[in-house]
């Protein structure tokens, strides 16, 4: 063999494999880059005060109370809605229609759903509730944002039922139970902690979403707890303040993105502990 | 009619027939129980359908005053004049092409490469902490890429990157054209530059799945073969994986064509093609994220809508390519991948 010949390959091959490395480094590079100036920026403006007063018009000193509880509000009501539903329909497509053709549209339909511009689904609920009522409501962005959640629960409801074992089906089967005992008390229970991290997931998901939220709950500057009322979120007021010419507004901006981005890792590692301890149980 | 428990002839005749009743409503209550479930499970599906329709028909609605005031011309109309109420869609659609083209140009090498690096590089107790950190990046809220975009990324890409670029390329024929004008900072290069950061995870993370799922035997056999670390994956992993990796990139090009706070932020919203990169520009979704809530006019309103209708039909054939390759490739596998 060629031994000069063989090293030219492998330094050539070198390289490339140094790109790769590279390629992971700038990956890396812009999370820490990232990072880094959302706590530089967000602590600045931090402080109870902050967390405790509602948005202040121009000028004046304030925090973002009223957005903090329209984000858990809508967040918490699109959960409530969305979950229930995506469970379900993740449970028809791996339990009763594995390769039914009506399961084949449903699961396309999802995956599709799944990616689709978020800033579609908020023109789709203005033009279904907005458009009709003639006013813009918290009941509009928790639609909107069910709307998100739902393929998010299908798609891992679906993944996690099919990871059970057809043997535990079997037996449950054998003993006589019905196929939705089967489910509930069987396949569901197996399936628990990755049903769980879907749900995560999908809160994640929403508690940055913005798009979705611009034409259906907009904005309120108060303290609104009202459903039928337009009201505050975070990402909203941050896309309000940031945009805006006033320098205590944009501290205000960062601060909310602290929060927001803190929460959605938060709740991104968490769902991935227990996706963990799923695979290694 | 099976006699179960009971000593005595008489005791077990009687509890069978008590028992059979039982058992008969037992089955029946079961049964209804079981077609109740069911209809929930079906119904609950097909509110997916529903919603997916639903959008659909309400978006094709709500543009019908815009389509049919303009009709097909719209698409490549390039006048957006609220004023005198003239909509034309081609400054958006343009900048929502070229913006993702863009981005994928970045993403898609810079993707398969931590891809390689993850699957073949990488020390084996690094893998899972490394590759959750680059999945990280698609965790992080488009809104938050956006105010760093604005706030950080602009500023500094305005004082140290877009000069350089331009005395660089001052000279060179094409370029010289695309890398032009005065450095804003924010414009149509910057908005594909973080739309690539935000879709890289899309790309790297579908491709690593699917360099996992090429048989060990195959590689194995190439490096028998006298094959170096690198010929192996260019010769034997990447044409094996060829499928997913343009399933995640479509995926990812999906994302990229419908992303709407980060690039809103930076891209300057102008209604004007140039041909400069860095010059401002406007994508269909920064043009609605901007101008829906300050829609004063029925045809204006409408206009956006058609815009978002475009955006979804794009999105819908860019993902549906993807959907179908990727269901080829779980088929092949025999199992899901994700």
């Amino acid at each position: 063999m060629n031994k000069a010949r063989y090293r030219n390959r492998k330094a050539y091959g070198g390289f490339f494999l140094l790109l790769c490395v590279a390629a992971a480094a700038f990956g890396l590079g812009w999370l820490v880059f990232i990072l880094w100036d959302l706590i530089l920026n967000g602590i600045q403006g931090f402080s109870a005060k902050a967390l405790t007063t509602s948005t202040p018009p121009p000028g004046s000193s304030g925090g973002l109370a009223n957005a903090i509880l329209g984000s858990v509000m809508m967040s918490g009501l699109a959960v409530l809605v969305g979950t229930p539903i995506g469970i379900l329909a993740g449970t028809y497509l791996a339990e009763y229609g594995r390769r039914g053709a009506f399961a084949f549209v449903v699961r396309f339909v999802n995956d599709i759903l799944l990616s689709a511009p978020s800033i579609v689904i908020g023109l789709f609920v203005y033009e279904l509730t907005v458009f009709q009522v003639g006013h813009f409501s918290a009941w509009a962005g928790s639609i909107a944002l069910a709307i998100i959640v739902i393929p998010v629960v299908v798609r891992t409801t679906e993944n996690m039922l099919l990871l059970v074992p057809n043997t535990l089906r079997e037996a449950a089967a054998s003993l006589g139970a019905p196929r939705n005992l089967l489910v509930r008390s069987v396949t569901w229970r197996a399936a628990r902690a990755g049903i769980i991290t879907g749900v995560l997931f999908a809160v994640a998901r929403i508690s940055g979403e913005t798009a979705p939220l611009l034409f259906t709950s907009l904005n309120n500057q108060f303290w609104s707890t009202d459903l039928n009322a337009p009201i505050a979120s975070l990402p909203v007021v941050i896309f309000q303040f940031a945009m805006s010419p006033y320098e205590d507004w944009h501290t205000l901006a960062w601060v909310g993105a602290l929060l927001v981005t803190m929460t959605v890792l938060a709740l991104s590692i968490i769902a991935r502990v227990f996706e963990s301890r799923r695979h290694t149980s | 009619m099976a006699i179960i428990g009971g000593s005595g002839v008489n005791r077990g005749m009687v509890s069978t027939d008590i028992a059979d009743a039982g058992r008969h409503q037992v089955a029946g209550r079961l049964g209804a129980a079981e077609r109740r479930f069911r209809r929930l499970a079906a119904g609950a599906a097909l509110v997916v359908v529903l919603i997916f329709i639903g959008a659909f028909a309400s978006l094709l609605r709500g543009a019908w005053p815009a389509l049919h005031e303009f009709g097909v011309p719209f698409l490549w109309a390039e006048k957006w004049n609220p004023v005198t109420g003239r909509f034309g869609a081609l400054a958006p659609i343009a900048g929502t092409l070229i913006t993702s083209t863009l981005a994928m140009l970045i993403a898609v090498p810079v993707g398969l490469g931590i891809a390689i690096f993850l699957t073949e590089v990488c020390p084996r107790p690094l893998r899972r902490p490394i590759g959750i950190a680059i999945e990280l990046l698609a965790a992080i809220p488009s809104i938050i890429y956006g105010i760093w975009g604005l706030f950080v990324f602009a500023p500094y890409f305005q004082a140290h990157g877009q000069q350089t670029l331009i005395d660089l390329f001052a000279n060179v024929p094409v370029l010289q054209v695309l890398f032009a004008g005065p450095p804003y900072g924010i414009g149509m290069f910057t908005a594909s530059l973080i739309l690539s950061i935000m879709i890289l995870p899309f790309i790297s993370a579908i491709s690593r799945d699917v360099f996992a799922t090429v048989p060990a035997a195959l590689k194995e056999s190439a490096y028998s073969l006298g094959c170096t670390k690198w010929e192996v994956i260019s010769s034997v992993v990447l044409p094996f994986a060829r499928i997913g990796v343009v399933g995640g990139a479509m995926l990812a090009l999906g994302r990229a064509l419908g992303e709407t706070m980060a690039v809103t932020f930076v891209i300057g919203n102008a209604h004007h093609l140039q041909s400069s990169l860095f010059a401002p520009g406007t994508t269909i979704s920064a043009t609605i994220a901007n101008e829906f809530t300050e829609a004063d006019s029925a045809l204006y309103l409408s206009s956006l809508v058609a815009l978002g209708l475009i955006l979804f039909a794009i999105t819908f054939i860019v993902l549906a390519a993807a959907q179908i390759m990727l269901y080829r490739l779980e088929r092949r596998a025999g199992g899901r991948t994700q």
